[in-house]
């Protein structure tokens, strides 16, 4: 999950890290009563968008009072920033910048550990920075064994060349990033830029956190940082019939049992839809090991009900999952949707109790549902379908 | 001979009398694995009944091992304290850990990898259906009777591919088929078993199939190019997935690719590996090879 700018900041204020004053708004009011409770002055006026080059996209703006800091306010909300609808922002208290530099750490799964990376030249994009001056891009591995302690953080700081006077205040920071990252469950703290102000504090001037949803179950507080209002309303609906569940732009529904197999089916759906009109997949789903009858009704629900749904291809390869649970699952959504069933289903079993899957569909004969006994002619079938 | 597991094996089972633990020590057995005990520290001194073998359960990792002389284990603990009964493992001295535990936080993970890792312990997954060496020994949860013995090694961080591909070419069979898992940090690579069926003498051929995400299924390729010389075909899934968690933009420079799917086709193919578009038209191209 990852966290909007000011829930990271309330997060790093939380571990001691030096962060500027900030106030969320959601109303031009109340971007101007933030101002007013920063003391007045100089705020900037930041979109909380869950996505890069926001100040590009004119979503970071300066106010030089708290009537300024309204009518900025009034400018960024609603902005569409590459397809986010902008519904915050941050008042952030406005500081005099003397450098910036950057700093993250995140897990490295080519190497199964942690990588920190520290540079004296903050600011950019940072990918910009590592294509053209890789050097200037300290990366130091850390061992999840020891962490980053005050010995790492002050290898991390010579390895990125800070000025001597600059070492010490920055590498205490780092340790509190650290502990940002080990105890909230993080699987990336970056902060773009770390600055050193013109009085000499160094501050997180911008931050993003992503949280380890595995980890959920030991931070009760993370559920309250999940932007539900974001959802998609089906991939809501999904989620509250804890299905595992992701819309996408095409037509054709898909149902099936494991993340690698229900993604192979998309792409064997897009394969095949070159040959039908170049349909595409409506959704990814995936019922999981061992699905009930019921919870493949309820899937099945969730994707009858995306209007842009043409056909639905049911795939699955019982492994755990039983054939029969699955074809009990079809035949009783069917049954309850009566006539409001309207879209065609193919459907592909194989695997653990087939044959018994397989006659229970046969014998319900429904005239939607399509049996088709391979993978591939399957999504065919169901791409012509789309098509037609 | 196969690769990590054979009949020879000798596995416990932790977390064996919680409700997933006892139906799949049940498959385990019924598929012919050598179970030789459980493992839960409130009910050492029981046994529990499956079909008429009793098997027995033992307070920890190391008292199980001193009876049973037991050199696997697989896991079916809760995500909560997945990492203190991995650790309790390595410290026991276990050979193979096999976790089959989806939902574990990814810094455990990297904990208790870091720690295995120091003392020379193998660990599979977690959140991987296991491996099986079909009528030897199947440690974890992956269908026994989809198919037989047979010369294809296969790897796969996907379960239910892995059950589609053993069901494609289940007139060859297989040596080993390994579930090595999809989570960010696992214990067993691409190249991990790659490696090792290079190296087993009865595993002619091998199937590998990646996923989006991270970049494994690249340096596998660069493995292969430089040190696997049996032939191998792969798939990769996830061409028409959306883009996944993003890990920042810090994510992308580590990975040193975008992780997508076709990244990772051409890797492959670069590196002499034909890849399927379908699962079906790589179980093809595994066939073209073994039966020409």
């Amino acid at each position: 999950m990852d966290l909007y700018e000011y829930q990271a900041r309330d997060m790093f204020e939380k571990h001691g890290v030096p962060v500027l004053p900030g106030i969320v708004a959601e109303t031009p009011a109340e971007a101007k009563a933030a101002a007013e409770k920063l003391g007045g002055g100089v705020v900037v006026v930041k979109a909380q968008v869950k996505t890069g080059g926001r100040g590009k996209a004119g979503g970071v703006k300066l106010a030089r009072s708290p009537q300024e800091a309204e009518e900025a306010a009034q400018q960024i909300l609603g902005m569409d920033i590459k397809g986010h609808t902008v519904h915050r922002v941050m008042i952030a208290a406005g500081a005099a910048i003397a450098e910036e530099f950057y700093f993250s750490v995140l897990l490295d799964r080519a190497q199964r550990r942690y990588l920190a990376m520290c540079s004296v030249e903050g600011g950019m994009e940072i990918e910009q920075l590592a294509v053209e001056r890789p050097e200037a891009l300290a990366r130091v591995a850390v061992d999840p064994l020891v962490g980053i302690d005050a010995a790492k953080a002050a290898e991390i700081v010579d390895t990125a060349n800070f000025p001597e006077d600059l070492k010490a205040p920055v590498a205490e920071v780092i340790v509190k990033l650290w502990d940002v990252y080990k105890n909230e469950d993080a699987t990336l703290v970056e902060v773009n830029p770390l600055v050193r102000t013109e009085d000499g504090a160094i501050i997180a001037l911008d931050g993003k956190v992503t949280l380890d949803e595995n980890a959920g179950f030991r931070h009760e507080d993370h559920e309250a940082l999940e932007d539900k209002a974001a959802a998609d309303p089906l991939e809501a609906k999904a989620k509250a019939l804890n299905l595992n569940y992701v819309k996408l732009d095409g037509s054709v529904g898909i149902i099936g049992n494991g993340a690698g197999l229900v993604m192979s089916t998309l792409d064997v759906v897009a394969y095949a839809g070159e040959s039908h009109g170049g349909v595409k997949p409506a959704n990814f789903l995936d019922i999981g090991g061992g699905a009930s009858a019921a919870v493949m009704a309820n899937g099945l629900d969730v994707i009858l009900n995306d209007p842009q749904v043409k056909s639905v291809f049911v795939n699955v390869f019982g492994g755990i999952t039983s054939c029969i649970e699955v074809a009990n699952g079809i035949v009783g959504a069917l049954e309850t949707l009566g006539d409001a069933a309207t879209k065609p289903l193919v459907v592909r079993l194989d695997g653990n109790s087939v044959d018994e899957g397989r006659e229970i569909l046969a014998a319900a004969n429904h005239p939607l549902v399509t049996i088709v006994d391979t993978m591939d002619g399957a999504a065919a079938k169901a791409a012509e379908l789309a098509n037609a | 001979m196969s690769i990590f597991i054979n009949k020879d094996s000798k596995v416990i089972v932790q977390g064996m009398t919680g409700a997933e633990g006892s139906k799949h020590t049940a498959r385990m057995l019924a598929s012919g694995t050598t179970i030789v005990g459980g493992v839960n520290p409130r009910k050492a001194g029981t046994s529990v009944d499956f079909d008429g073998t009793e098997i027995p359960v033992f307070g920890s990792v190391a008292d199980a091992m001193a009876e049973t002389g037991a050199d696997v284990t697989v896991l079916f603990v809760p995500p909560a304290f997945t990492k203190a009964a991995v650790i309790e493992a390595v410290d026991a001295g276990i050979g193979l850990a096999v976790i089959i535990t989806e939902g574990v936080p990814v810094a455990d993970t990297a904990e208790f990898f870091a720690y295995a890792q120091s003392k020379g312990v193998r660990l599979i997954g977690p959140n991987c259906p296991g491996l099986i060496t079909p009528g030897e020994s199947n440690v974890g949860i992956t269908p026994a009777n989809i198919t037989g013995p047979g010369r294809i090694g296969l790897v796969s961080k996907s379960g239910t591919l892995t059950y589609q591909m053993m069901f494609e070419l289940r007139d060859l069979g297989f040596s080993t088929a390994v579930g090595i898992g999809g989570d960010p940090i696992i214990g067993t690579t691409h190249i991990d078993c790659l490696e090792a069926f290079e190296n087993d003498p009865d595993t002619d051929a091998i199937v590998m199939i990646g996923e989006i995400g991270g970049d494994a299924e690249e340096r596998a390729a660069a493995y292969i190019k430089e040190h696997v010389t049996k032939p191998v075909v792969g798939y990769v899934a996830g061409f028409e997935a959306p883009e996944g968690k993003t890990m920042g933009h810090a994510g992308a420079i580590v990975s040193g690719s975008a992780g997508t799917a076709q990244a990772k086709k051409e890797a492959l193919e670069a590196a002499g590996v034909k890849v399927g578009k379908t699962p079906t038209e790589t179980a093809e191209l595994m066939r073209a090879i073994l039966t020409k």
